[in-house]
């Protein structure tokens, strides 16, 4: 196997990990407090709509457009996706932003579970539904990623092998320890994933301006794929610059309050 | 009606998510790399180098908006 296909699966590995750990969160909220029967039926019929719909977008993209156009409109909310990621992270690495603690979503999940009455014999539809709508939301970007980087590398078998070892290991893990899993630096894998996401979504939405010129073919980077790295290194660079410049005294002594974190989804 | 308006609502929260300056400086920055494609100054190189600083560029100004401190 290639270094460009180890690329592939790590970068959708460590995307699909960190979706993961939220949506499982979420769903070991609802085994616990409410029916797990009906949290997982509800965990596995959203994985399978995942599965059905990365299939049927990954076809579509990549026998309905030209590929310059894919690369710039895939590229394009690539870089979007990756701006957001990076964005966060500088803002939470600087102290400007809470960061995001899976233990206070997983108390916040329970009370809304408790606030719904008590869990109904058979299939407990409020469980259900927000354990189908915790993973389905949180898959969705993991399934965008997988097409984006599937399709470009022309190797969606990989880029899915990342993301289902990921969805693989994380349920390990919840199994094996039966609590949310907030020991896992989840602030930082989204860091490293927002870096990953700019670096190639930089490279395929300028590549994909080529979709305006005759012929319509993409525009090419000087040394090619090997570009990727200095894009990688040109925005760590530059949120390195950002989180130094944007630190707030309170970030490097946090009060005796504690750290403000993100209960936010 | 609302079922429109949930599915709007969907696609605007997965795509522009919690700032939506982000969103509009990467269409500036590809729109003004477009621009400069359509100039027909620069070769692929040049293009491709200019559009990567357009991006960091247009990423730079849009957290320097998000951190500006705010008038009370």
């Amino acid at each position: 196997m290639d270094a460009a296909t180890w690329g592939l699966i790590i970068a959708t590995f460590v995307a699909c990990f960190v979706e993961m750990v939220e949506a499982t969160t979420i769903v070991m909220a609802m085994g616990f407090t409410r029916n797990w029967r009906s949290a997982l039926i509800g965990t596995f019929a959203a994985l399978g709509a995942l599965a059905v719909l990365t299939l049927a977008a990954g076809y579509a993209l990549a026998n309905w457009l030209p590929e310059s156009a894919l690369q710039l409109a895939i590229g394009g909310l690539l870089l979007i996706f990756g701006l957001q990621w990076l964005r966060k992270a500088i803002l939470r690495s600087s102290g400007r932003k809470a960061v995001h603690d899976e233990d206070a979503i997983y108390r916040e999940e329970v009370e809304a579970a408790k606030a719904a009455g008590a869990a109904k014999k058979g299939v407990d539809m409020f469980a259900f539904m927000v354990s189908f709508k915790g993973v389905f939301l949180e898959g969705m970007e993991v399934v965008f990623i997988v097409l984006t980087f599937g399709l470009n590398a022309n190797n969606i078998p990989a880029a899915s092998f990342g993301a289902i070892a990921a969805v693989v290991i994380v349920l390990g893990i919840a199994i094996a320890l039966r609590r949310p899993l907030s020991m896992i630096n989840e602030n930082l894998l989204k860091y490293g994933v927002g870096l990953l996401l700019a670096s190639f979504g930089t490279y395929w939405a300028v590549e994909g301006i080529g979709i305006f010129r005759d012929g319509r073919e993409s525009l090419n980077w000087p040394g090619h794929d090997l570009m990727i790295l200095v894009l990688l290194a040109a925005w760590l660079l530059l949120s390195r610059i950002f989180i130094a410049a944007l630190r707030r005294p309170a970030a490097a002594a946090p009060a005796a309050a504690g750290v403000p974190v993100e209960v936010k989804k | 009606m609302k079922f429109l308006k949930a599915f709007g609502q969907f696609w605007y929260d997965f795509i522009i998510g919690d700032d939506w300056k982000i969103a509009v400086a990467v269409v500036i920055a590809l729109a003004l790399l477009f621009a400069a494609s359509t100039a027909g100054v620069f070769g692929d190189t040049g293009l491709t180098l200019l559009g990567g600083a357009l991006v960091m560029v247009a990423f730079t100004i849009s957290l320097a908006i998000d951190v500006r401190p705010k008038r009370r």
